[in-house]
């Protein structure tokens, strides 16, 4: 029996930051790909410290719904899922590179295999496209449009650039949009200025975010000048010293993520059939003919 | 509640055999008839016996023999006896082995403590359990299928038409996510559960569901905790595990006795504020002074709600006492007293505006404002800090 287990932040104070989690497993459940579908959360319940303990199944993949490898994926979920002889060198990665580690969690004697984190999955790249479809209601965007994808910087951890900056350059490659950029919110280039590092009339904001709160739907909007104040809200797009903006918000929310959290699966062995197929399309955003 | 109740009182229902019930039994029949002969028989489980020698099945239900030398035959007992058929497939074949789960609806109809013959008379009108604010009802139909209807303890009773009908487990999510005044709740296991809805004719999977997005990991821990095997991690361990910015929880704890976290306790975890029954202690050695309550599920460790608010609390305790001088008069004393009461037992919303006899009534309140804090908000206008 094969069980998929998605860990998350989740909040003592914000229903949104759970949210995705949520619809992400839904979309997988209803793809049949795994016989059970669990979440769990550091802020929310089921706890990590207790998940695999409401899980069922021998296969056993693990999933963390965090954007960048760091302190959570590397320090507080191997930690409270207790996982033996856990060691960050079990990933062998590079800060962007995590695949998978198959150890006993020792909360249930049984093996896992924890993967790592959606946000530095290459597929995540697709998702952030996904995003700009989404917000501009175009399944083709790109010609004529600018991409900004926005990080928090290195503030506690440098792996967090190092994500954005490997989804930005893969994106640029493709030759999609007429400019990729990243910019942060707490470094050079910054979020604030954002109109001064695009040429585009258009440009698409999309934050490398897992869920909507605090950074996504106050701070951002404010500090690229969508609204004075969060509260009175803003439109999509919103012209910004002559650049029209269309803000995204949280990339995490979009429903293609789901596909990252099976691809996370599938590398680690999981056997998902035609299940990465059906979410691509049940997610996809509607051509309109 | 320890016993559970049945609604009204009844006899063994007629139960229709489900075929797929009869199929099970057929191929667990088949199944041993062509091992070796000495494997013992093929269903034993709660007053069935069923075991195959040669061309005939022998059954024995509670005590009473039958024998059969056809399919047809053994149909015939089968239906005879299809409570007893019918609760060996729910359990063995459908229920599955060793989960929490399955301990679960087993204790929901006290299926340790009842035979099959009472469990079907009871579950005929309804067995009815309390889990936290649940009120989970097992009957079975007359084709010996569980079923199960979930409800908040509070519209026990309450017509099924007047309450919202859901039959999504995962509607529950919603449910769960708001108190009855729309404010998210951060904690579970609060009892601050909506209620004016309902779960019905539901199977076991998905009544499993909602109680688990109600309550999650509660019935994996009462499971090991009825299995002797709860693993809990007392205060100490728990917050000897914090890093990040909760690793300064840790200095809270200066090996001066434990009072503060009677407090923690008393605070978060008592059976107002929360339905888990609280089992960790101090440490291992050293039990707390509070009672943990009487959940009827554990909770195995300080919980992320309690480790932020002793982060919290760790910087607040680090301040030194000192010394104030306030004039007030005794009435004025209480009166703060009685404010802190209303606040902390969550009463403030229910003093109406003019009972001016409440002390924490709103009026009462500025009132005080008005007269004892000074421009900057200072009580008698006595600065926190030295000028
Ligand atoms: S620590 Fe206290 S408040 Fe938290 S779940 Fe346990 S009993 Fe409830």
């Amino acid at each position: 029996m094969q069980s998929l287990v998605i860990l998350a932040h989740g909040s003592h104070l914000n229903p949104d930051s759970s949210a995705p989690t949520y619809a992400h497993a839904d979309t997988i459940r209803a793809s049949e790909a795994f016989d059970e579908v669990r979440t769990g959360f550091w802020k929310e319940e089921p706890h990590l410290r207790e998940v695999l303990r409401t899980v069922e199944g021998d296969e056993i993949y693990v999933v963390p719904l965090f954007i960048s490898e760091g302190y959570f994926t590397e320090e507080v979920i191997p930690r409270e899922l207790r996982l033996a002889g856990w060691d960050v060198a079990e990933w062998d990665s590079d800060g962007i590179s995590a695949d998978q580690a198959t150890l006993v969690a020792e909360d249930i004697g049984r093996e896992v295999h924890y993967c790592g984190p959606v946000g530095t999955h290459r597929a995540m790249s697709d998702v952030i496209v996904r995003r700009a479809e989404s917000v501009t209601d175009d399944p083709d965007v790109g010609e004529g449009f600018g991409l900004a994808v926005v990080g928090h910087g290195t503030e506690r951890n440098e792996n967090s650039a190092k994500a954005i900056e490997y989804h930005a350059d893969r994106i640029r490659e493709r030759g999609r949009f007429d400019e990729v950029r990243t910019l942060y919110m707490d470094e050079e280039p910054e979020v604030d200025d954002l109109p001064e590092h695009f040429e585009s009339e258009d440009v698409v904001l999309v934050p490398l975010f897992i869920a909507d709160g605090y950074h996504t739907q106050e701070d951002i909007p404010e500090d690229v000048g969508l609204c004075e104040d969060y509260r009175d809200g803003y439109d999509v797009p919103t012209a910004v010293d002559g650049t029209r903006i269309w803000y995204a918000g949280a990339v995490g929310t979009e429903p293609l993520m789901a596909d990252v959290i099976l691809e996370r699966a599938a590398d680690a062995g999981a056997d998902l059939n035609d299940a990465l197929a059906t979410v691509r399309e049940t997610t996809r955003v509607a051509t309109g003919d | 509640m320890s016993e559970p109740i049945t609604e009204g009182t009844t006899t063994v229902p007629d139960i229709d055999l489900p075929g797929d019930a009869f199929d099970a039994l057929l191929a667990a029949v088949s199944t041993v008839s062509g091992d070796e002969p000495s494997e013992g028989p093929a269903i034993d489980f709660e007053g069935l016996r069923v075991e195959s020698r040669g061309e005939t099945t022998v059954v024995e239900v509670d005590g009473e023999r039958f024998e059969a030398g056809s399919e047809r035959e053994l149909h015939e007992v089968a239906a005879d006896n299809a409570a007893f058929v019918t609760n060996w497939h729910f359990f063995e074949r459908v229920a599955g082995e060793g989960t929490p789960r399955r301990a679960f609806v087993r204790w929901l109809e006290a299926a340790e403590e009842r035979s099959v013959g009472e469990r079907y008379a009871a579950l005929a009108t309804g067995v009815v359990r309390e889990w936290g604010q649940l009120r989970v009802t097992a009957t079975v139909t007359d084709r010996g299928e569980r079923r199960y209807d979930v409800r908040h303890l509070e519209d026990a009773g309450v017509p099924i038409d007047e309450l919202d009908r859901h039959e999504d487990p995962r509607d529950a999510r919603d449910i769960v996510t708001f108190d009855p005044d729309g404010r998210y709740r951060p904690l579970k296991t609060a009892p601050s559960l909506r209620g004016g809805w309902v779960f019905s004719a539901l199977d076991h999977r998905e009544m499993y569901e909602v109680v688990e997005t109600v309550y999650p990991a509660t019935v994996a821990n009462w499971h090991r905790e009825r299995e002797g095997r709860l693993d809990v991690d007392h205060w100490r361990e728990t917050m000897g595990r914090q890093s990040g910015i909760y690793g300064v929880v840790q200095t809270w704890d200066r090996g001066e006795g434990h009072e503060h976290v009677n407090w923690v306790a008393e605070a978060c975890c008592a059976d107002s504020q929360c339905l888990k029954r609280r089992e960790w202690e101090y440490d291992d050695e050293t039990d707390l002074d509070v009672d943990g309550g009487d959940g009827v599920f554990p909770c195995r460790e300080p919980c992320s709600l309690v480790v932020s608010a002793a982060r919290k609390w760790t910087r607040l305790e680090g301040e030194t006492e000192r010394t104030y001088e306030f004039e007030l008069t005794p009435s004025e004393k209480e009166q703060l007293e009685a404010l802190i009461d209303a606040v902390a037992d969550g009463r403030t919303e229910e003093i109406r505006e003019a009972d001016l006899r409440d002390p924490a009534n709103r009026y009462r309140a500025r009132f005080l404002r008005a007269k004892r804090l000074d421009a900057d908000g200072n009580l008698c206008g006595v600065p926190t800090d030295d000028e």
